[in-house]
């Protein structure tokens, strides 16, 4: 099987970590070979992230270039239409409308552009734009955005609940458990 | 045993413990913080936050000299900090094995520079290894440990943040606990004074030449014969880019040991190809020494000497195809990393920042402090590099600049080597005014102890450094602590300080609104009517405030009610939401 790419990319501090990590439980548990990359450090500190999740039958760079994505599951708007160059040709964007100012909007230096969800499926690009905050505030917290986007993201994917479960209950800590397993219903159930 | 996702550092963590490490001090840096993080997990292995690298990697020399194996880890600049121990433990060599860790950072992601730690094992004379995903982070390990006792060396191994920070599958297995070794006096090896160390440099030299010979043959080093039109020779994560772009369609040799380098085994598989070609990140290391074999080579004059590769830019540049994608047309405003919002470093930033004061800054969170709205620093070189160029600064410039610059450091950096620098401040006499920015942990890193903070590496209670006790000791008579969330009080405090006859220390303590035991308020929110649309809260770089619609706005989900913006506003117009 020729290597499948999928990119989480939002803003530092939303939580993508525990989602790259779910999703590579959940694939090797499927009998894949995975390769996840993750940011640490100052980057993390509010600043635009990316973490790939690469699987197949033999996985070797631990990174996804340009072109090669076929999912990207994004956390913010604009962090979609950044990395919106990674997708490749007739890619998936699965992405929360929540819109975060980065510091030159704040500043009014810049501005945050317009249409974006439009422009984004102007370029052969499959989009699926939802607003995942006010799941995960249904949910029961904010910070349960990345489960909600999984959850949306399971329906692309022929892998059972139950292997999804299991995932969660292996990285998810057992005190928010019930919780982000609502996040995953509700993200699935739109 | 089964296979399991590791994340690269965990995988060090792993073998350090498969491998029957015992004692392990480390200075966090990223990438390599995570090692000593997850050996902490491991009740066999003694694992602590060393308050600087060369403290470190002298604790882990002593523990190998006790007879244990031992371990240290940094990042490549702290190699800087660690390379004179470094270049001695190679002439004395190790009695129990003893392994370094070094995490280069290509590209920077969160570093000031991109030097390449392999020059360091060609100049201390070092083995050095480097792995090319998770399972040969853990494998890698434990083969150091049996070249540094067998060839009586310590051993670097070499990672990059895309080794340290990617996950990939790891086969476990039990630990093996080897016996301590016993520990005899030998001044002869441990003892570098002149005498004794002219006797050990031709061991070290003699030790190079068997360790390259060794190279030879080693299973470290591995030829992929494919396609014979193109040979590649390659390491780390360049490997995996050659291979994800070429497959079984080029012949590749992959180097695990890239000091000291193997000589047959280059020439044998240059033999074999029609075209020669060295993929590596950074410097020419091992074209250089291709090139010293008199190989036609081919590699910096087609890669670049800066930043990380991928598989993309190989295949451009060697002539595959690489997949293009479709970027926006479409000007898109950059996000840069942020001080958080409440984050105790930003009241005084501002305060510098108003009172437009010449900041010498340091390496950490605060570094940020550099950035637009706050722009306040001058300057940032390497750890503890505020409190000395300071001192510099001010003996260049003399009262001129003593009465409006400052240095500023966090409590870790401090810790690290800020307080020599403050030694000199006092010792030389220059009037200067020092701000220890106490956040009460290392923040950039993730959240680890240092010796202010009262815990040790596993959150039991430690002994804490009294920093206002310390600089006081180091001969500065006056310190003063200040609440940064209070504005008025960091005005004063600079204004007071800087106009002292006396060098002075201000000590602006809170802690990192991100530790779990520091309780947020609830969020403030803006009185619309009274927001006069001034922007003065603009000022502070809070990313919790924005202007919509003409008024300021607070972001509930940002805000943690540190009330510094309310007391900019002129207006009353921030309210809080406690009920």
């Amino acid at each position: 099987m020729k290597t499948k790419n999928i990119m989480i990319v939002g803003v530092g501090g939303q939580g993508s970590l525990l989602a790259s990590k779910t999703l590579g439980r959940l694939l090797m548990d499927q009998g894949y070979d995975v390769k996840v990359s993750e940011v640490h450090g100052m980057s993390q500190r509010g600043g635009s992230v990316v973490t790939y999740v690469r699987y197949g039958d033999k996985v070797y760079s631990p990174v996804i270039d340009k072109g090669e994505a076929d999912y990207i599951i994004s956390f913010e708007l604009l962090e979609a239409a950044r990395w919106t160059e990674y997708l490749r040709e007739g890619g998936q964007i699965i992405v929360n409308t929540q819109q975060i100012d980065p510091m030159p909007v704040i500043t009014g230096a810049a501005s945050y552009p317009t249409d974006l969800v439009t422009k984004m499926s102007e370029s052969n690009h499959k989009v699926d734009a939802f607003d995942a905050l006010s799941l995960a505030n249904e949910a029961g917290s904010s910070k349960a955005v990345n489960i909600v986007l999984l959850g949306r993201f399971s329906k692309y994917f022929d892998i059972s609940d139950e292997a999804w479960n299991t995932a969660l209950e292996a990285c998810v800590p057992a005190k928010f458990l019930e919780l982000n397993k609502r996040a995953f219903a509700l993200g699935k159930s739109l | 045993m089964s296979k399991t996702l590791l994340l690269g550092n965990q995988a060090v963590a792993r073998g350090l413990y498969e491998a029957g490490c015992t004692v392990a001090s480390s200075y966090p840096g990223t990438p390599s913080t995570e090692i000593t993080e997850f050996a902490a997990k491991y009740d066999e292995i003694a694992c602590e936050w060393a308050p600087n690298e060369k403290v470190a990697m002298e604790a882990a020399f002593g523990a190998s000299l006790a007879g244990k194996r031992s371990f240290c880890a940094m990042k490549h600049v702290g190699m800087n900090v660690a390379a004179d121990p470094l270049f001695t433990i190679s002439y004395t060599g190790v009695n129990a094995g003893m392994v370094i860790v070094v995490a280069d950072d290509p590209g920077m992601h969160s570093s000031q520079n991109e030097q390449d730690s392999r020059h360091y094992a060609a100049a201390a004379k070092v083995p050095m290894l480097e792995p090319s995903d998770s399972d040969e982070c853990l494998n890698f390990v434990k083969a150091a440990y049996e070249i540094s006792e067998r060839f009586d060396t310590p051993v670097i191994l070499k990672t990059c943040t895309r080794v340290a920070h990617s996950q990939s599958l790891v086969e476990l297995s039990d630990r093996v606990e080897p016996a301590m070794k016993a520990y005899e006096k030998t001044p002869s090896k441990y003892i570098m004074m002149p005498g004794f160390a002219k006797k050990r440099h031709p061991i070290v030299e003699e030790r190079t030449a068997a360790l390259t010979e060794f190279a030879e043959t080693s299973s470290l080093n591995r030829v992929e014969m494919g396609g014979k039109g193109m040979g590649i020779i390659t390491s780390s994560t360049c490997y995996q880019y050659v291979k994800e772009v070429f497959g079984d369609s080029v012949s590749v040799l992959k180097l695990g040991m890239v000091h000291p380098l193997p000589v047959r085994l280059i020439q044998d598989f240059a033999a074999q190809v029609d075209r020669l070609v060295v993929v590596e990140e950074l410097d020419d290391i091992i074209e250089t020494h291709c090139r010293k074999l008199g190989l036609n080579v081919e590699g910096k004059s087609l890669f670049p000497l800066l930043g990380e590769f991928s598989q993309n830019m190989i295949a451009e540049i060697l002539g595959a195809e690489a997949p293009k994608g479709h970027a926006l047309q479409e000007e898109l405003p950059v996000r840069p990393p942020v001080m958080c919002a409440g984050c105790p470093h930003r009241g005084m930033f501002y305060t510098l920042s108003k009172n437009k004061i010449t900041v010498i800054g340091d390496i950490g969170c605060y570094t940020l402090g550099a950035q637009a709205p706050l722009c306040a620093m001058d300057a940032t070189i390497c750890m503890g590099a505020s409190i000395s160029g300071l001192h510099g600064f001010n003996k260049a410039r003399g009262e001129e600049s003593e009465s409006k610059t400052v240095a500023v450091i966090g409590d870790s950096t401090f810790m690290h080597s800020g307080m020599t620098g403050l030694v000199n401040v006092a010792y030389n006499a220059t009037n200067s005014t020092v701000i220890i920015l106490d956040n009460s942990i290392t923040g950039m890193t993730g959240h680890q102890q240092n010796p202010t903070t009262g815990y040790n590496i596993k959150g039991d209670p430690a002994a804490k450094v009294d920093l206002e006790a310390l600089c006081r000791a180091l001969g500065i008579q006056r310190v003063r602590v200040v609440d940064p969330y209070d504005l008025a009080a960091c005005e004063a405090a600079v204004k007071e300080e800087l106009a002292a006859n006396e060098p002075s220390v201000i000590i602006s303590r809170r802690p990192c609104v991100l530790l779990k035991s520091v309780k947020a308020n609830p969020p403030l929110s803006i009185n619309a009517d009274r927001c006069k649309s001034c922007k003065r809260c603009m000022k502070l770089g809070c990313p919790a405030i924005s202007m919509k619609d003409g008024k300021a706005c607070v972001d509930p989900t940002l805000c943690v009610g540190c009330n510094v913006c309310t007391q900019l506003c002129a207006f009353d117009a921030f309210e809080s939401t406690a009920k």
